[in-house]
């Protein structure tokens, strides 16, 4: 019979492989290896490794291990290069990315098949996803770079970004971190994945081709070691990382207290939640579209399926069913759905979580692979939260199924986890879905739909997923610096508190004790001392010497203020305004208690009237500060919300003990966080005078907790919470290492300044900034059509 | 918590006809159909499979086997019907047919499909090939024709010799959701139809919505259709792959129901050779092998035949080809 015949009778789609013929020869035309690309131009090959084509084994080039001095080397090309770039118009970057672009898509199926050969992933995804991508974040950033100067009026690029990113999207990776940092001005030294360096190298010539100027963008190939001499190099001003929480939380720890902006998108354990009114079809490809994407090497994937119980047994037949079609194997085959994995180190980490699951009583169902560097497609029942599958990450072809009861229940299981980058949400019902979309603490949120990406939307995770947003205005701005002030005289640090009787105590008519403020209730620090509070001649009082299990406390009581953060910003704004009218009512005495320390008449007077408008300011911006809707795909909503942080810790600056406070809590609150602020060290009965005024104001308990005594071990409790989702310190340098570095635990979003730094009576005190620095983007995509 | 994993098991598929069942809303009401997920599904389809070179040629072939060939013009004569079953009978040039070696095994399409009146003519021109004459009734292609005429004109293409009837529904009844005034009708069609096999075509460019779809689609089946059909070709807008996956997953759901088999043909606005390798793909991969065969699988189209000839020619000389060169529908 021949072979039309036999065809016809058994209906295999037989072979279908693409073309690599164009590749191969430029993989041999680079033999002798790869060097760095510095400068414009590539060094020598040295100290070579080996990169290898995953789905068969075979080497296919050798590139060189960055040392000290190739890092050194690009960073002070980036450093020659950035001032000239930074001072080309806006419209003159964007020529140069829109050329990049252009080049990008001319080379598009070059770029596709290198990327396939290198990572193991069907050419089907990166043709028709990864390098399209690619080439749309480079014209979107073109955009930015065109109107950066009228859109973020008064920002400056950083300088020299420091970028490291992971071999699972390596080139788009590459454009999310490149297109956004070029577009604002920045230069760039990028370490690719030591897996997959070779379309990074490949964009290098591109971007050479198209006329990229010299030192603009340097990529320095290596390890992780190459990666943390980047990251830790004195000529960076701005890091930006993508890979595991892991190493994360080292870069974190590295650069703590050197001033370098960070943006890092991390981990991620993402839930997948089914309805009982979903589309199961539909859900069904979302896990295909999902974990059974790029061999589930994805951060974002759902890689936790919580289903209905209602309807658990057939989702269950048709996932099982639509896995035994996914054809597994050579990725340069166009029907291949799910390719190879980047490395036999992963195969074997996923071979051994998945042992582990097993060896825990896990139920694993699995399609076919071939031998070699392949996993099959496999989806998990009978796990529980604490089962190694439903908490690892693995990335892989591999999800967990859990069936839940009620809506409640799907959201507790959902957030039952460390990270927070994405959530997928099945259901025809668009009450519930946009419900479960807002209550979910993920960053990203597909509804009825899974993997969506787009240039204009911000991509970036809650917890330990991360901070900061990759794509949309959000991603922009974390390549921009906002002018920040810089102190005269750093702020430094005060005195140990006394905490013995002190003499020459100011007397008063009737005796006030300063208590902490914890749960809208005065409490007495739980050490049993208090220290005496300096004024201009002598002592004026005593305040509670807080410690570690007040911040417990406090912490504690500002996560049952769980209403704070979903009433109406109209709401929180009355709520504010009468704090004000308050505040406004007892100025005089506020402005004795200044007086006291030290202030002179008007400036005390002055520090209250500003601290009454500043509230009264953040009182307005409390229903005003709206997200956005961006423009995505069409037929999609895709909505940019902002939402609260959460519970934050805020370390005050010593100086200003009224309007410091006001300035950095009254965002906070604004914006729907639960604050546990620490306020100034040395006079921190301004802040508990405040208290009374914070209980007739109908600010609910536990909203504002306010633990006084020694600031920077306060902080550091604060900073090491895991249950704290963010620290703003301003004290000193000393302190803010110590803060950002004690926050890398849980990696929790900080903002450290000179506590000098800001005349707080001026412009400087209050804006904008303080609500982005309080809120993180959550971008919800909503398809639709009927 | 663990997943009750043993669910009802499908009912065992079968090669009975379909004998319907009682309306069973439960069987489609408030089942959920989310369009932008179906749009992508249908777009990724497409992509993700590839058939080439020996693979593609017998893919399109099988299509060529699948072909309802059809005229269904104003303009119909007798001479018109005669000329395409000249077409349906051999459907591919001899130096194609040979160049691809598979001269031995009489490549046909998998029916002629044409109005009532021209039954008569294609069943003459067809006879002894094997080929089936199709005949659309009921009022094609708006179906607005009192209940009795619509029967009586089934009876007429079956005594004319049609083995299969096209029947068109009541878009009304779906619209207005009067779905026992469906089932009625329906099942009386059948029944009009005897030994004929009743396609059921539910102008899904009218009915709109997915949702409408799936519910149409189980309605019909539940009234005993053999095969569910998009559209008459005079809609607005005709087969599309979004609608075809809807269908195909409520014949996959009646068949876990019910044991039986029931079959699918997509019909208007498919022309070219890549059209017919997609909604190939689409059936393969949602249903499997079996509705690749043309007893579950049609494809109702008309200047598709030309295309695929043409590239079958390409595949055996090597050369690009033209249509003036071939023959006819």
């Amino acid at each position: 019979m021949n072979k039309i015949m036999e065809v016809l009778d058994n209906m295999e789609y037989g072979p279908a492989p693409e073309d690599s013929a164009i590749v191969r020869d430029w993989l041999a035309c680079h033999e002798a290896g790869f060097g760095h690309f510095i400068d414009g131009g590539f060094t020598k090959p040295s100290d070579p490794f080996e990169v290898t084509n995953p789905a068969t084994g075979k080497v296919i080039a050798r590139v060189s291990q960055g040392a000290a001095t190739d890092v050194d080397a690009a960073v002070k090309a980036a450093r020659a290069a950035q001032p000239k770039w930074a001072a080309l118009s806006g419209h003159d970057r964007a020529r140069h990315l829109y050329a990049l672009a252009r080049h990008i898509q001319q080379h598009a199926r070059f770029l596709a098949v290198l990327e396939t050969i290198d990572n193991g992933k069907p050419i089907r995804e990166s043709r028709d996803i990864d390098i399209p991508l690619v080439i749309r974040h480079f014209y979107h950033h073109a955009g930015w770079a065109e109107i950066m100067a009228d859109e973020f009026p008064g920002a400056t690029p950083h300088g020299v970004c420091g970028q490291v990113i992971p071999w699972n999207f390596p080139l788009l990776m590459l454009a999310w971190k490149v297109a956004p940092a070029l577009a604002a001005g920045n230069s760039v030294v990028l370490k690719p994945a030591e897996y997959t360096p070779l379309t990074a190298l490949a964009l290098a010539e591109i971007a050479r081709e198209a006329g990229l100027p010299k030192g603009v963008l340097n990529i320095v190939t290596g390890d992780g070691e190459t990666g943390a001499l980047i990251t830790g190099h004195d000529g960076i001003d701005k890091v930006a990382f993508t890979g595991s929480t892991e190493v994360g939380r080292l870069i974190r720890r590295q650069i703590a207290g050197s001033g370098k902006a960070l943006t890092l998108e991390l981990g991620g354990k993402s839930p997948f939640i089914v309805f009982a009114d979903a589309d199961l079809d539909a859900a069904v490809e979302g896990v295909v579209d999902s974990i059974w994407f790029n061999q589930g090497q994805v951060c974002c994937a759902g890689s936790r399926i919580l289903v209905a119980e209602s309807v658990a047994a057939r989702f269950t037949e048709l996932l099982s069913r639509r896995m035994e079609t996914l054809i597994t194997g050579d990725p340069l085959e166009k029907s291949t759905d799910i390719g190879a994995i980047v490395h036999p180190v992963q195969l074997a980490r996923i071979r051994s979580l998945v042992e582990r699951g097993r060896a825990e009583g896990a139920q694993i169902h699995q399609g076919s692979a071939p031998s070699g560097c392949f996993y099959p497609p496999t989806f998990v029942t009978e796990v529980e939260p604490a089962s190694t599958l439903a908490t690892e990450e693995v990335f892989g072809p591999v999800v967990t199924l859990t069936p839940f009861r009620t809506p409640e229940d799907a959201v507790a299981l959902a957030n039952n986890t460390r990270y927070g980058l994405a959530g997928s949400v099945w259901s025809e019902n668009i009450n519930l879905a946009i419900d479960i979309a807002a209550k979910i603490k993920a960053g990203v949120i597909w509804i009825n739909s899974a993997n969506l990406f787009d240039a204009g939307a911000g991509f970036g995770g809650y917890r330990e997923s991360g901070f900061g947003r990759e794509g949309g205005r959000e991603g922009m701005s974390a390549y921009l610096r906002h002018p920040a002030p810089r102190a005269k005289k750093p702020e430094t640090a005060p005195p140990a508190p006394v905490a013995t009787p002190v003499e020459g105590m100011a007397a008063s008519a009737i005796d006030r004790t300063a208590k902490l403020y914890i749960g809208g209730k005065q409490a007495r620090p739980d050490s049993g001392y208090s220290y005496a509070v300096a004024g201009a001649k002598g002592p004026v009082g005593l305040a509670g010497l807080g410690n570690r299990k007040d911040i417990r406390n406090a912490v504690e009581a500002a996560h049952k203020a769980t209403g704070w953060g979903v009433q109406t910003g109209h709401n929180r704004a009355q709520v504010l305004y009468y704090l004000a009218e308050n505040l406004s009512a007892r100025a005089e005495e506020f402005t004795g208690r200044l007086k006291s320390f030290g202030h002179s008449g008007s400036a005390a007077k002055t520090e209250v009237e500003i601290s009454i408008r500043r509230i009264f300011w953040y009182a307005a911006q409390a229903d005003k500060f709206d997200g956005a809707v961006h423009q995505t795909k069409s037929a999609h909503v895709t909505l940019a919300m902002n939402e609260p942080l959460g519970v934050m810790g805020i370390a005050c600056p010593n100086a200003y003990p009224l309007l410091g406070f006001v300035s950095l809590v009254l965002p906070a609150i604004a914006m729907g966080n639960r604050v546990v602020a620490l306020p100034s060290q040395t006079h921190p009965l301004a802040a508990t005078d405040l208290y009374q005024v914070i209980d007739t104001s109908d600010v609910p308990g536990g909203v504002v907790n306010i633990v006084t005594g020694e600031r920077d071990p306060l902080a550091k409790t604060l900073a090491e919470h895991d249950d704290v989702d963010a620290l703003w310190y301003f004290g000193t340098a000393a302190g803010a290492a110590m803060a950002e570095a004690a926050s890398a635990g849980n990696l929790k979003q900080t903002w450290c300044e000179d506590g000098a730094a800001r005349d707080w009576t001026t412009a400087q005190g209050q804006g904008r900034q303080f609500l982005t620095r309080a809120t993180q983007v959550k971008n919800i995509w909503v398809p639709h059509g009927e | 918590m663990t997943v009750e994993t043993a669910v009802p098991a499908p009912a065992a598929a079968n090669d009975l006809r379909n004998p319907g069942m009682a309306l069973d809303l439960a069987m489609f009401e408030g089942h959920a159909v989310n369009r932008s997920a179906a749009e992508r599904r249908a777009a990724s389809l497409t992509t993700r499979r590839s058939v080439k070179k020996d693979w593609q040629a017998a893919w399109l072939i099988n299509a060529v086997r699948c072909i309802d060939l059809t005229t269904l013009a104003g303009d119909d004569t007798a001479e018109r019907v005669r000329r395409l079953c000249a077409k349906a009978r051999q459907p591919l040039a001899p130096h194609i047919t040979e160049g691809l070696g598979i001269a031995g095994m009489r490549l046909t399409t998998g029916a002629v499909c044409v109005y009532p009146t021209m039954v008569t003519h294609a069943v003459r021109a067809l006879e002894g090939s094997g080929i089936p004459v199709a005949s659309v009734a009921t009022g094609f292609p708006a179906g607005l024709m009192p209940l009795h005429l619509r029967l009586e004109e089934i009876r007429y293409a079956v005594a004319e010799g049609a083995e299969e009837i096209d029947i068109v529904i009541t878009r009304e009844h779906v619209l207005s959701g009067n779905w026992p005034a469906l089932y009625d009708e329906v099942a009386a069609m059948r029944d009009a139809c005897g030994p004929a096999h009743l396609k059921a075509i539910l102008a899904t460019g009218d009915l709109q919505t997915l949702r409408n779809v799936y519910a149409a689609s189980m309605v019909a089946m539940q009234a005993g259709a053999d095969f569910i059909k998009t559209s008459t070709g005079k809609e607005g807008v005709n087969a599309t792959l979004p609608v075809s996956l809807v269908m195909v997953r409520a014949l996959r759901d009646y068949l876990d129901a019910t044991g039986h088999r029931i079959g699918f043909k997509p019909a208007g606005g498919m022309k070219s050779a890549k059209d017919a390798l997609n909604w190939q793909f689409l059936m393969r991969e949602e249903m499997g092998r079996d509705w690749l065969d043309p007893h579950l699988f049609r494809l109702g189209a008309s200047s598709m035949l030309g295309d695929i000839e043409r590239q079958l020619e390409h595949h055996v000389t090597g050369r690009y080809s033209s249509a003036s060169r071939l023959a006819l529908a």
